[in-house]
């Protein structure tokens, strides 16, 4: 009896220690979940053509997987062990279904352009994984943590590959032009080239396609793994 | 080990609870969704005569609607009609979803048609909805008075190719070279407009086709034949009246 009222009372501190901001920063370089893990690859390359739409999706996924590893980590004690899995699909479906609707009353433009993305977290690989390593053998504040981590590091490198696809393929930043002319202009005027920054700059298409998202983790893979040997092979 | 007994009522639980949240948060937001939707639908009609129309503000877009937009139900005749919704009330061509009305055998279709009077005089705007490469588009193309020279397009698409068949919603340019196209030749024969690939060699009735498009431009075709050809004969009847 006592036992159980001490571990009861340790799963309703909310200490922040050493271990919990490694579980926030872990995730960010050491192990994380797209350039280490290699998961949730498909919507990175899905929904990083504008900033915008990686910026909602990485919001998405951070809230998604730190509450599903809270109420997991909540439940971990009395869900069946054979049912786990379908257990766990019930809460992630049930928390994309809730962002659904919200983006949905929130924003609906975003939520046109996003459309099936937003109900493929649930397919999320980064979600699953982190339950079943994580949740289920975890307290719950520190499931949370871990959650928020993994969110962070997804939407981290989102938006690293969101920053360079729609610069170099729309010729601009959160909608906004930076380089290249502007559609107005191709359209309204015949006259030469150069009155905008970089007017000369014509759009890459390969950058709007999903290959060069590819192209994009590939070279953060790179960068990150001979800036940090001890990474190679950790995977 | 857990009993099959405590599966059971834990699975059945979980899933009441879940079903129970998730019912009452879509009722309470269904209101907001509904407005969000056809604010969004209006804009892309809109968008067809004034591509402005898609940064105005939500009051803009309803304001410019209840003051200078009229609509009407079209029947498969090109007729206008009062048509009823499945409550009894009086249906408006805002409301008409072209898909539903696909599903339907073709003589009990409604079309919406809109008048938009601005500047340049009255627009004659049509809906239009076709199949891309690999879902639906759908599009608002809006006519001049004389019922041939087109003033203006806007396409919207489910999930066409990003930088690609995507290009005929967010491409400008590709809108733009619809402007003063004619869907009726010098005889006054219904001919369409035609996304060309290869490039347009006739521009009054063709526009360039977007390159490794092909399939969505092809169907951007079909939709706009297909799709303009119900509105004929409530043309004619104008055209007839005046």
């Amino acid at each position: 009896m006592a036992d159980t009222a001490q571990v009861k009372a340790k799963e309703g501190t909310f200490a922040f220690g050493k271990k919990e901001k490694q579980l926030l920063s872990d995730p960010l370089n050491d192990n994380n979940p797209i350039t280490i893990q290699v998961l949730g690859i498909c919507s990175a390359l899905a929904v990083t053509t504008l900033l915008e739409k990686a910026l909602v999706m990485a919001i998405a996924v951070i809230f998604v997987i730190a509450f599903a590893n809270l109420f997991t980590s909540l439940l971990r004690k009395s869900i069946p062990k054979e049912v786990r899995m379908i257990v766990q699909l019930i809460i992630i479906a049930f928390l994309v279904t809730v962002v659904e609707l919200t983006l949905k009353a929130a924003n609906y433009p975003i939520f046109k352009e996003l459309s099936v993305f937003i109900g493929l977290i649930i397919t999320n690989c980064i979600v699953m994984g982190r339950l079943e390593a994580f949740a289920m053998a975890n307290r719950p504040w520190r499931s949370f943590l871990d959650g928020i981590g993994n969110g962070l590091g997804y939407g981290f490198i989102l938006l690293i590959i969101a920053f360079f696809r729609e610069l170099f393929g729309k010729g601009s930043l959160l909608g906004f032009k930076i380089i290249g002319a502007t559609p107005e202009y191709i359209i309204n005027t015949t006259a030469g080239w150069g009155q905008t920054f970089f007017g000369w700059y014509a759009n890459n298409n390969l950058m709007v396609l999903p290959a060069s998202a590819m192209f994009i983790v590939g070279v953060i893979i790179w960068i990150q793994r001979s800036k940090y040997p001890r990474l190679v092979d950790a995977s | 080990m857990h009993s099959t007994q405590y599966t059971t009522v834990f699975i059945l639980a979980l899933t009441s609870i879940v079903a129970l949240v998730l019912a009452g948060m879509f009722t309470v937001l269904k209101p907001i969704h509904d407005a969000n939707e056809a604010i969004y639908n209006k804009k892309e009609i809109l968008a067809a005569v004034d591509p402005a129309a898609e940064n105005m503000s939500d009051d803009e877009v309803a304001k410019i609607f209840s003051t200078k937009v009229k609509q009407y139900v079209l029947n498969a005749k090109g007729e206008v009609v009062d048509a009823k919704t499945a409550n009894g009330l009086l249906l408006k061509a805002e409301e008409i979803k072209m898909d539903k009305e696909r599903k339907k055998p073709e003589e009990e279709r409604v079309y919406p048609l809109y008048i938009y009077e601005n500047a340049d005089g009255a627009n004659y705007i049509v809906s239009v909805y076709g199949k891309g490469l690999w879902d639906a588009i759908w599009g608002s193309v809006a006519l001049k008075s004389d019922f041939s020279t087109v003033a203006g397009v806007a396409f919207g698409h489910k999930g066409e190719t990003p930088g690609l068949g995507a290009e005929i919603k967010d491409n400008a340019a590709f809108k733009k070279s619809f402007i003063g196209t004619k869907i009726l030749n010098a005889e006054g024969e219904f001919v369409s407009v035609e996304v060309k690939k290869g490039g347009a060699k006739d521009r009054v009735h063709q526009v360039d086709a977007i390159s490794a498009a092909t399939v969505t431009c092809d169907g951007v075709t079909d939709m706009l034949k297909e799709g303009i050809s119900v509105y004929l004969p409530y043309f004619e009847s104008l055209k007839k009246g005046k």
